[in-house]
């Protein structure tokens, strides 16, 4: 059973801010990001052949180490190179006592998926995550 | 929804003729209370399924339809690969084959309220549940491919469980046509200590009263008495499906274009069955099928182990299996013509009817049950499967209720701790590694399941047999 009920949206000067900030939602959805002790650093690499779909293959990575490495994150760092990105996640390793995580991600999905940027030069990258 | 965009063929079928793109008509089984609730979104994804190259007779949506990821939840499609036919990752869902495992336990109400604390406690205790909870099993590789191909009856070879629990699911506890090449080393890795975990969100185990019996026959021959006691499983495929399904959903959002097919929307991604990418996601996500299966069996194991402890004169015995995300080959009669399909049900239940031949010999007669999952303050229930259901949507049925509220809505509106309380004053106990989490899953976030399970009835997609009310739920 699945349900559509969690949005997360970054905002940004940059589509990289964007990104990075749309990485913090992504963590809020899970459990408070200012519990999150930026520890330990993790780099990630993606590629995807546009922009919206290269923000659902950022946060997919996220998903993907937070599930195999059991940790959080809670500051993020984004550039992005055309079609590639290349980012650094920092963050800890989940203490279910402490950080009561309310539920896992299992997936950030291709609806509601938009990058973009407004006519004031501001950034915006969201999309709708499966849990 | 503005029940003037259909016409309406009876109590509960709203017809939608095609139009535009569309190859074939729409159909919504539903109460007109229920259509007017639900989300434009649903008319919306309905539709542009019936655009889908290949597709069969009708896109279908059950009573408990809401807005999904290109298919909506609730959805039902067949597709014929000779008819340039597609398979569809995000017409399956994220959490492959997640589904609802239902055990009797010989037990009666009287035996359980006593202990019903305890056994909160040993269940809490043996089932890991809940975000970064990890299983005592760790598989290697070999292993891995091993579960991959044989579902639940590669677990009941390694003793989580007996052979006689394999006649009593879906596919008889392992689905044929796994590929474990098609399955990525992420997936495998996601998986690897996730084996025999429940996961969070709405995924629970639940120890139930038999609350009212609607079919006295019926309910006789799945084995279930007023005031008897069982017990329901409701997760799926884990890290491992959760991967295949987004690597899967991108793999075909690309290959959909260079296939020609034009998608309306991006979460349609697919790809024709008879295609490399659609072979592969096939392959995968029967491998997906097959660990659910599995992740299932290895709970029920613990399950035992915990009941066990504390009640040892039970014995669980499964009802039934059933998955409700999935995309099976069936062989379904059309216009007077067996054809084998792929029928994609997404958030829809497998109800086949009476004398079905896949259904094991102790279902033939009555049809195969049909289970339906609540939310933990109110009820969950057990239907069986008709014969008229194969003519109104191949075989298929609702499967829960469906949000009515948003998690952050829910969370502004209940304390997670007070809920526990409140449920506790009602005599049903809950465990949970996380308060927020009881919160966002507040049974007053949900529809209300009787409605949509009423409307499937009316609508004859499956047949009322029993209520269950919660006792005891640990909520991953």
């Amino acid at each position: 059973m699945m349900l559509i009920d969690i949005g997360i949206r970054g905002i940004g000067a940059s589509m990289e801010e964007a990104f990075e900030q749309a990485a913090i939602a992504l963590t809020a959805v899970i459990t408070d990001p200012h519990n999150v002790a930026p520890l330990e650093e993790v780099g990630i690499e993606c590629e995807a052949p546009d922009h919206e779909l290269l923000l659902a293959e950022w946060l997919n990575e996220l998903i993907y180490q937070m599930a195999t490495r059991r940790m959080i994150f809670s500051r993020f760092e984004v550039t992005v190179d055309r079609t590639l990105l290349s980012g650094k996640a920092w963050g800890e390793s989940i203490d279910i006592g402490r950080h009561k995580p309310a539920v896992e991600v299992k997936g950030a999905t291709y609806t509601q998926l938009k990058v973009m940027r407004d006519e004031t030069g501001t950034w915006l990258a969201q999309c709708v995550v499966d849990v | 929804m503005d029940t003037l965009q259909f016409t309406r063929h009876s109590e509960t079928e709203w017809f939608i003729k095609p139009s535009g793109q569309m190859r074939v008509p729409a159909i919504i089984y539903a109460t007109e209370e229920l259509i007017r609730d639900m989300d434009q979104k649903v008319f919306e994804q309905v539709t542009n399924v019936a655009t889908l190259p290949g597709i069969v007779k009708a896109s279908y949506a059950m009573p408990d339809a809401h807005w999904g990821y290109g298919f909506p939840i609730g959805g039902v499609a067949a597709f014929d690969p000779g008819e340039g036919g597609i398979v569809s990752a995000g017409g399956v869902g994220y959490d492959v084959s997640c589904g609802v495992r239902t055990l009797l336990t010989g037990l009666a109400v009287e035996d359980v309220e006593p202990v019903k604390k305890q056994l909160a406690e040993a269940l809490f205790r043996h089932v890991p549940a809940g975000v970064g909870s990890r299983g005592k099993i760790k598989l290697s590789d070999a292993e891995m491919d091993q579960m991959l191909t044989g579902g639940a009856s590669w677990a009941v070879g390694r003793n989580y469980g007996t052979p006689q629990d394999l006649g009593r699911i879906e596919e008889h506890g392992r689905m044929q046509g796994a590929n474990p090449e098609a399955v990525s080393a992420r997936a495998r890795e996601r998986q690897r200590e996730e084996m025999g975990t429940l996961g969070s969100g709405n995924h629970y185990l639940e120890v139930q009263r038999v609350a009212a019996i609607y079919d006295q026959e019926t309910a006789a021959a799945f084995g279930i008495e007023l005031n008897d006691i069982v017990l329901s499983i409701h997760c799926g495929s884990r890290g491992l499906g959760h991967q295949i399904g987004t690597e899967f959903l991108k793999e075909m959002a690309i290959a959909a274009r260079g296939y020609g097919i034009k998608l309306p929307d991006r979460e349609l991604a697919c790809a024709p069955i008879n295609s490399p990418v659609g072979q592969e996601y096939l392959g995968a996500m029967r491998g997906a099928i097959n660990c659910a299966l599995a992740n299932r069996q290895i709970i029920t194991h613990l399950t035992r182990k915990a009941f066990a402890e504390i009640l040892p004169q039970a014995e669980l015995k499964l009802l039934y299996d059933v998955s409700h995300n999935t995309c099976k080959v069936e062989e379904h009669e059309v216009d007077g013509q067996k054809r084998k399909l792929y029928v994609h049900r997404k958030g829809a239940t497998r109800a086949f009817g009476p004398s079905h031949p896949d259904l094991p010999d102790d279902f033939k007669k009555t049809g195969q049950p049909v289970l339906i999952g609540g939310t933990m303050g109110t009820a969950s229930y057990i239907l069986v499967g008709t014969k008229e259901s194969k003519e109104l949507a191949f075989s298929s049925s609702c499967h829960g209720a469906g949000r009515a509220m948003s998690r952050h809505q829910a969370l502004k509106q209940w304390k997670g701790r007070e809920l526990v309380d409140y449920l506790a004053s009602k005599g049903i106990v809950i465990r949970s590694p996380s308060m927020r989490g009881v919160a966002e899953e507040a049974p007053g976030a949900y529809k209300d399941v009787g409605e949509v399970v009423d409307a499937a009835d009316e609508a004859g997609l499956s047949r009322k047999v029993a209520r269950l009310e919660p006792r005891v739920c640990i909520k991953g």
